[in-house]
């Protein structure tokens, strides 16, 4: 292991150790101050993140090219550390109140954090691999955590059976793909494709079969349907880390496979990746307004987004907009892990034990007692339909232009005409809070109110100043391609 | 710069002191005592005039040559670049001295005023803010005299107006014994049109300078005025009489003198400060700031001193011939003015700012004082109410201000009766107080070059003698008319004390400019050039007294303003008015006296000829054009029933046949759609499972079968 490596890696090594650190201390921290976990953990996240930071703006590349720092590595394992941080915030009182605090909570979640930096930084099918298993497997246990409440563990079981079905796809689509190209490693596949060494066929079953696999991740129809009974079951705090963190890891390693590997696949991919993308988006968008539940109408909301960030694929073959329409996507990211963070925080206030709580009916009459909640709440879902003056519409914004630029009108439009869908349910909420009476219990803890109200404000003024964020974006993606 | 140790940088706070101290009052005022909002505003207002002191001193000591203070950028665009400077020149700051100086004076006496104004009722949010509109007006005024464009002058100029309008409506909803009248709301809304009536000439003016001379800047539109005049004559004829109007608005001369009058329905340290002593010297102020404009058109300033002699002749017969203690001093102001404006339009424009302030010293001397009168005579009905033996006096509407209910107050109110003596022989011209000088050196310009202007001034001041001699007896000698004078008592000394400056002031006045030593022109020689050194035959009718005294025009007028005292003294001395009597002099003038008293019917007549046909346009536009045609007719019988109709269309046929059928179908099919795609959820791994391998089948199979 040279010094380039140890560097290179170094994030992912800290994180590691110290969430092994963190599970032997947690045997020596009393049963009442489990919390003390939550504070290491944050630190060893905040401290990770520094390091992270420190490496922007380098190149490097490491074990043989299996693992690189870039733009995209920084600004994703940025969002991944935020994500872990605001995860913990949102559980700390979350797992007291409802019983089930357990020092391996945190533990669990670094590793999952750092499955997910290592897909963000990987450059080799196998390192993507094995980053999707490290993100999964504690995720699985996360999701049972409520354990022995019923829907806690059907949720842990149905999420690791059908994770590892999708598993089996992404196995079976890097299998094809080294069949096709004798390499996993994304330059040498690119390499092959050029050199005319790659068998075609094969190569785009691979491709295809990554798709699926990946698509599972992110939640896309009509591989999705994991999604609303897990992220109903699932404790909320962990449904909250699992619908940011887990998404945009997903989003994360197609973005890399698809734009630095198959950009020869195009041609081919495109009506499929314009099929998956309508399709989730008018699937997650019209199933939502069904739902009573909020969060099983969040599950679909996310659905739905997952749609919208994968009209950004659509466009990726086209070199004059595939830069801005990746950067859209990663700015979309961004939007969505601030506003559905926000949501889900607002979710945890409300519930209570017993899965009480959860209903949006359970909503009515925040409006008039607690002004500031609802309005935060009215917020995030302004920002996820994409009204002003929010993130979500600038985000949708970018997304909708790429798209359109790259002459996909027709995709554009179900855009469109999905979030006026959209509007019916999240607007409901909106209605429900200010137009009926009722008497709302809220939960008041200062780490949910924070981040409540943090993410309330940045939605709000992130959006009155988009064109730096989105150049963070733009140069993120800047040496992908 | 030789600046160092100079006060020229300090000049904003003319304008930000009494801005402070306005700030003060508005946020704290409330919560502080009568006594601590006077002293408040009177320290602002008297700290501005020690800055004004200091920057005096400072022209002095650096060559009293103009001083430019920039201070902020204001307007800027394009290449149009209107800063917000501050300057700083001998006209300017003897300007600045008389605002602050006699202010500061009467904010002090509005400190006792309005406490004793029967209106009060310790309503210590109203006394607050009299105080902050004087400040106001005292901030407004500063910028108005030390603008350095016609811009910010015009800034100043509306501020004043503003301000007199919320002072002069002060007590808008209650007349002078406090019971429920819109009199006063009504002169304030006089006298804000008037003005603006005048405004919109200062404003043409403005206008014309700016596109002949691409600038409002004082130092670029007088470097270029030769050259405009040269080249296009006519420009600064019609730039000085647009002028013109502006000035008859704010300094009070025909054709737009009728709001003064009226505007002494405000308090009187008011009617002192902005009615007397400043505001309405603004127009003067104007003409002499615009010197080189003015010096370039001698038919302009022909006119200019026509109006003004005119204006000083027509209302000083008015004065003759009113009852109102006030309003004998506001025809007395209107005369005034026209000297002033009558001096500055012959060029003799040292002449007119010596009187200017002069008139400023014993103009508000003598309203302080007229204040201090009513007062005493509200005392004296107070007492009267209070005692018991005022039964029949009880029903009787009675006004404090009315000469005919005064008599005998000399004995009642010494003090204030020799500070009225003071005043009025300084108004009246007689040596040595400042009256005297001031007046006499614009008759000696007169004489010298318009004989017309001299005549008629000189009359002018006769009659002026004459009715404040006529005041004099009638108030302050013979017996008390009403039993209200009999009881009148003296005002306290916070009321006196600043009566005796200004009486001091009134009696040595005349030593800033005295003949042969000239202190004043040569004072304001640096800033207005003096025809001396360009030579009479260029400017025309550009002089400045810079002779001496001459003992014949000296002597009639000194000799005329006596025979008018002895005259008033035959008619009201010698036999004092008796309750009920009629004036001696109506006996005498008939018809000619009546239309002195009713002052030439000139309201009656503004209000056939402008007034009402003008009223009769607005209701024929009301009624007619709004209402019959625009709303009955047209809005109503055309477009309204047509809109029904086209709505009736849209609603019915269009609206809910086809809209609302595609979009509820669309809803029905969107919810139906999504209740059936919920189905598909049914828990099962297993059926999770197969979806995903049918996608998974299906993407391939595309993709391999296409």
């Amino acid at each position: 292991m040279t010094q380039t490596d140890l560097l290179t890696l170094l994030p992912n090594i800290l994180l590691v150790t110290w969430a092994c650190i963190l599970l032997l201390v947690d045997l020596f921290i009393p049963q009442r101050r489990k919390g003390m976990i939550a504070l290491l953990a944050v630190f060893g996240l905040a401290v990770v993140m520094g390091i992270v930071l420190a490496q922007a703006g380098r190149e490097m590349t490491a074990f043989n090219g299996m693992i690189v720092v870039d733009g995209f590595s920084v600004f994703l394992s940025v969002l991944f550390l935020a994500t872990g941080i605001l995860g913990i915030a949102i559980a700390y009182g979350y797992l007291k109140r409802m019983g089930i605090e357990r020092g391996e909570y945190y533990t669990l979640m670094l590793f999952s954090i750092s499955g997910m930096l290592l897909m963000a930084q990987a450059a080799d099918l196998i390192v993507i691999f094995l980053g999707l298993e490290l993100l999964s497997i504690p995720l699985y246990v996360l999701a049972a955590w409520a354990r022995p409440r019923l829907e806690s563990e059907e949720a842990g079981l149905k999420y690791f059976l059908l994770g590892a079905f999708a598993t089996g796809f992404v196995v079976y689509g890097i299998a094809m793909t080294f069949g096709a190209t004798g390499s996993t490693r994304l330059s040498e596949i690119v390499a092959r494709v050029a050199g005319g060494e790659a068998v075609t066929t094969l190569l785009l079953i691979g491709a295809a079969l990554l798709l699926v696999g990946f698509g599972f991740k992110v939640a896309a129809v009509p591989f999705h349907m994991w999604t609303p009974d897990v992220y109903q079951g699932a404790p909320t705090s962990v449904t909250g880390f699992m619908a940011v963190g887990a998404k945009a890891a997903g989003f994360a390693a197609l973005l890399r496979i698809f734009v630095s590997a198959f950009p020869s696949l195009s041609v081919d991919l495109v009506p499929v990746l314009w099929g998956l993308a309508a399709v989730t988006m008018i699937g997650g968008n019209l199933i939502a307004i069904a739902q009573t539940d909020i969060k099983r109408m969040l599950a679909y909301s996310s659905i739905a987004h997952a749609g919208y960030i994968l009209m950004a694929f659509v466009p990726y073959g086209n070199p004059k907009v595939a830069h801005d329409s990746v950067a859209s996507a990663l700015f979309y990211l961004v939007a969505y892990a601030i506003t559905s963070f926000g949501a889900w925080a607002m979710v945890i206030a409300l519930e209570k034990a017993e899965g009480k709580g959860l209903e949006i009916n359970d909503y009515a009459g925040l409006g008039r007692k607690h002004p500031a909640m609802a309005a935060a709440m009215t917020v995030f879902m302004l920002s996820l339909t994409g009204i002003p003056p929010t993130l979500g519409l600038i985000g949708k914004l970018y997304l909708f232009r790429s798209v359109v630029e790259g002459g996909f009108i027709g995709l554009a439009i179900i855009g469109v005409l999905t979030s006026l869908i959209s509007a019916y349910y999240y607007l409901r909420v909106v209605v429900v809070m200010y137009m009926r009476d009722g008497d709302p219990q809220v939960t008041s803890e200062s780490w949910l109110n924070l981040t409540i109200g943090a993410a309330a404000l940045a939605t709000v003024v992130l959006s009155f100043v988009p064109a730096a964020l989105f150049t963070l974006a733009s140069d993120a993606v800047l040496k992908l391609f | 710069m030789e600046n160092s140790g100079l006060f020229f940088n300090l000049v904003p706070l003319i304008v930000f002191l009494p801005t402070v101290g306005l700030l003060i009052n508005i946020i704290f005022g409330g919560r502080m005592s009568e006594k601590a909002i006077g002293t408040v505003a009177s320290a602002a207002s008297g700290l501005a005039f020690i800055v004004s002191l200091l920057l005096g001193y400072s022209l002095l000591a650096s060559g009293s040559e103009a001083h430019v203070v920039p201070f902020a950028e204001w307007i800027k665009i394009g290449n149009l670049d209107i800063p917000w400077n501050f300057r700083v020149d001998t006209l300017s700051v003897t300007m600045m001295l008389v605002v602050s100086g006699v202010g500061t004076l009467i904010h002090i006496y509005a400190i006792g005023y309005m406490h004793e104004d029967v209106r009060f009722k310790d309503d210590v949010k109203r006394y607050g803010r009299f105080f902050v509109f004087l400040n106001l007006f005292i901030a407004m005024m500063m910028i108005l005299v030390s603008g350095d464009s016609y811009l910010m002058l015009f800034v100043g100029w509306e501020g004043v107006g503003l301000c007199s309008f919320l002072l002069i409506g002060f007590w808008f909803e209650m007349d002078t014994l406090a019971r429920p009248s819109w009199a006063n709301s009504n002169a304030a809304k006089k006298a804000f049109i008037a003005n603006r009536v005048g405004d919109f000439g200062f404003l043409l003016a403005a206008f014309t300078m700016f596109w002949y001379f691409g600038s409002l800047q004082f130092s670029e539109v007088f470097l270029k005025a030769e050259e405009v005049a040269a080249s296009q004559p006519g420009v600064i004829m019609v730039i000085t009489l647009f002028m013109l109007i502006g000035v008859t608005g704010k300094s009070a001369q025909i054709p737009l003198y009728v709001w003064l009058p009226d505007a002494m329905a405000g308090p009187t340290p008011v009617s002192a400060l902005i009615h007397a002593a400043t505001m309405v010297t603004a127009g003067v102020y104007l003409v002499t700031r615009s010197w080189a404009l003015f010096s370039l058109v001698p038919d302009a300033q022909y006119v200019v001193a026509l109006v003004g002699a005119i204006t000083a002749l027509f209302a000083a017969t008015i004065a003759v011939g009113q009852y109102d203690i006030k309003k004998v001093l506001a025809y007395s102001t209107i005369s005034q003015l026209g000297f002033m404006v009558a001096a500055v339009g012959m060029g003799a424009y040292v002449a007119g700012m010596f009187h200017l302030i002069a008139h400023a010293f014993f103009k508000a001397l003598l309203f302080l004082s007229a204040g201090s009168i009513i007062l005493g005579m509200e005392r004296g009905h107070h007492h009267l109410a209070n005692h018991g033996h005022a039964d029949e006096h009880h029903e009787e509407v009675f006004d404090p201000g009315d000469m005919r209910n005064m008599g005998g107050l000399r004995k009642q109110m010494p003090v204030t009766f020799w500070l009225y003596m003071i005043g009025s022989l300084a108004l009246a011209g007689i040596f040595p107080f400042a009256g005297f000088w001031s007046k006499d050196e614009i008759l000696l310009d007169a004489a010298k070059n318009y004989s017309v202007v001299y005549v008629l001034l000189t009359i002018a001041a006769f009659l002026t003698a004459f009715y404040m001699g006529r005041q004099i007896w009638m108030v302050f000698f013979g017996k008390s008319r009403h039993a209200a004078a009999e009881h009148a008592q003296e005002s306290p000394k916070v009321i006196t004390v600043p009566l005796m400056v200004l009486a001091g002031a009134s009696i040595l006045g005349g030593a800033l400019n005295l003949p042969y030593l000239h202190s004043l022109g040569q004072w304001l020689e640096h800033t207005i050039e003096l025809a001396a050194e360009h030579g009479e035959e260029i400017r025309g009718y550009l002089s400045i007294s810079w002779g001496g005294l001459n003992p014949v025009v000296a002597l009639v007028s000194t000799l005329l303003a006596l025979l008018a005292i002895g005259l008033s003294w035959l008619l009201y001395g010698r036999k004092p008015l008796q309750v009920g009597q009629i004036d001696p002099l109506k006996k005498m003038l008939g018809p000619l006296y009546t239309a002195f008293e009713k002052k030439y019917w000139v309201d009656e007549i503004y209000g056939a000829l402008i007034i009402n046909r003008y009223v009769d346009l607005a209701r024929f536009l009301a009624e007619k054009v709004d209402w019959n045609f625009w709303h009955d007719w047209l809005h109503d019988s055309v477009i309204a029933r047509f809109f029904r109709w086209f709505t009736k269309f849209l609603a019915n046929p269009i609206d809910l046949g086809i809209i609302d059928a595609i979009s509820n179908g669309l809803a029905t099919l969107t919810k139906r759609s999504s209740t059936a795609l919920r189905q598909l959820q049914n828990g099962f791994v297993r059926s999770y499972a197969l979806s995903v391998l049918l996608g998974a089948v299906l993407i391939l199979g595309y993709l391999l079968f296409k």
